[in-house]
């Protein structure tokens, strides 16, 4: 079968810098994968790079099969398969969380306003959020805030939806609402890529745990594996550092 | 037990910190003492100022040809008709002006290698209409362009001159929208392009309504510049109110018609940059205060900002 997600070779530099040297992942359709590392290790800009927010300098990256790095590919359709989810949220402070949800839907799949806002609405109600339709993003908790990103991102109906880091904006108390809307999608069968500091969440949700360490996946597997009994003596010293902090 | 229902609503609470809104002149926090220090220190400096002036040499002669009343109260309803074609000239120049600077605003700030022509040539607009006094670009349109004899195009001065001032504004304009453009933090426009939107939906749903909020006070700003610079156009003889008041000036041999244009300037200027202010401090009030209070008051008023 074509896997939902792979990436081949990536290579990516931030001037002198290099942030990822040489990636290779396939994700299989419904499969959760966490990225897990520690800051700078290159998460962040690994997602960022496979829906091509951040140009590349090598490598390939196919959605379905289909190469996305191509030259004379409609990035933004291809885009509108991959939904993304910030750490900051990055909602729209100057449009409802209703009119943040539909925007896309409506100007990008050219759905009418109505039919726009029924789908939107539901989604809505299905995390809690019916009552906050129309109100400002500014008016919302953290954990709203996010689920309101979460729900923006699934109006585009994605194949694939990648998760940066999504609640280490957030205070402790919030952060289990928006863990819970991941764990749903999860179950919900949605292939998802996951950034996170959440060890605990990353070995319960996901399928496949893979340890970035200086922009190379240096040890990948099934979380009982990776936490358990890691290979690589970096994985070790990274895992030991989280639970001497008390995050594992 | 009924002491605590009956202690006084602001015993113990904190008063709210105070904003203060509109100027003040230096004096809003300071107490009654202060206030007569500047009262004397006020009257003492524009007694001076009066006592000199009123003792010169020249005051008799200046009082005859620059505030003589007959003079004024006969100019002042001429100068007042007249600036009602100030009035529309503004308000026209001003429409086109918010369109026409924007779309330079926008086409400078279109990415990608493609659109490079079209950043260069509004930014070279941008450049020269910058860079040339006013005057001399309402005198080489205003007398250029009918001595062209081309058909089609206006010779009519009121055209013209809203022609000119559009030109010369749009450029400063175009400025302060790209400024807040540019304020727009990448991750909005991130955010828009990761969700399918093309670069130009996302000027135009996401940067330019956000930037636009934001740059309301300064575009005021540069509205009660063009107000004054209304005058400018007397020169390609748009009758209006500067020209009528050399009219005056020459039929009386009087300078006085100036102190009666000088007033209706200030009669209107003066409320616009009072307002301007006031927008611009509530703007700040707004991003210290936090969102909440922000979103609360933008709920009921179209002008307001979010830092």
């Amino acid at each position: 079968m074509t896997p939902a997600l792979s990436i081949q070779g990536l290579h990516k530099s931030f001037g002198q810098l290099e942030v990822l040297r040489g990636i290779d992942l396939e994700v299989a359709e419904h499969e959760v994968i966490a990225l897990i590392g520690a800051s700078g290790s290159g998460k962040s800009t690994l997602l960022r790079c496979i829906n091509l927010i951040e140009p590349i300098d090598a490598g390939r990256v196919l959605i379905e099969g289909d190469e996305i790095t191509a030259k004379g590919v409609d990035v933004d359709r291809i885009r509108r398969r991959i939904g993304i989810v910030f750490q900051a949220f990055n909602l729209f402070p100057h449009m409802s969380v209703l009119d943040n949800v539909t925007l896309a839907p409506r100007k990008v799949l050219r759905r009418s306003r109505r039919d726009a806002e029924r789908d939107a609405t539901a989604l809505l109600e299905r995390f809690g959020l019916a009552e906050k339709a129309r109100d400002l993003p500014d008016r919302l908790s953290g954990g709203q805030q996010q689920r309101v990103a979460i729900v923006r991102a699934l109006a585009m109906k994605p194949d694939l939806l990648l998760l940066d880091e999504v609640t280490s904006a957030l205070d402790p108390e919030l952060v289990a609402e928006v863990l819970d809307v991941i764990r749903e999608l999860a179950s919900g069968g949605m292939t998802m890529v996951i950034a996170t500091h959440e060890m605990g969440f990353a070995r319960d949700i996901a399928n496949r745990v893979c340890f970035l360490d200086g922009g190379r996946i240096l040890e990948q597997g099934p979380p009982h594996q990776i936490f358990a009994e890691p290979r690589e003596p970096r994985t070790r010293q990274f895992l030991n550092r989280i639970i001497e902090a008390g995050r594992l | 037990m009924d002491s605590d229902g009956a202690l006084p609503a602001s015993t113990g609470s904190i008063p709210p910190p105070r904003v203060t809104r509109g100027p003040r002149f230096g004096l809003g926090a300071e107490g009654g003492r202060s206030l007569v220090v500047a009262a004397v220190s006020t009257v003492a400096v524009f007694g001076l100022i009066a006592l000199v002036v009123v003792n010169a040499p020249g005051w008799p002669r200046f009082q005859e040809s620059f505030l003589n009343a007959e003079v004024f109260w006969d100019a002042l309803p001429k100068v007042v008709s007249k600036f009602f074609v100030n009035v529309r000239l503004f308000l026209i120049a001003e429409g086109l002006i918010l369109v026409f600077g924007l779309l330079l605003a926008v086409l400078r700030s279109v990415p990608g290698p493609v659109f490079f022509p079209v950043r260069l040539m509004a930014t070279i607009y941008v450049d020269v209409f910058r860079a040339l006094p006013g005057v001399l670009v309402i005198f080489a349109l205003g007398l250029g362009i009918p001595a062209l004899r081309i058909e089609g195009l206006p010779s009519d001065e009121f055209l013209i001159a809203i022609v000119v001032l559009t030109l010369i504004y749009s450029a400063y304009v175009s400025e302060v929208y790209r400024a807040g453009i540019e304020s727009i933090h990448s991750s909005q426009t991130a955010a828009a392009r990761s969700l399918g939107l093309s670069q130009v939906q996302t000027l135009r749903f996401v940067v330019v309504p956000q930037a636009v909020r934001r740059v309301i006070p300064p575009l005021l700003n540069d509205f009660i510049g063009l107000q004054k610079d209304t005058v400018l156009v007397s020169y390609i003889g748009v009758v209006e109110i500067f020209r009528e008041t050399q009219i005056l000036q020459a039929a009386n041999f009087n300078f006085t018609p100036y102190m009666a244009t000088a007033l209706v300037f200030l009669v209107v200027t003066i409320p616009l940059a009072r307002f301007t202010d006031w927008l611009i401090a509530r703007q700040r009030a707004q991003s210290i205060a936090g969102p909440s209070v922000a979103s609360r008051r933008r709920r009921g008023l179209l002008f307001a900002g979010r830092a």
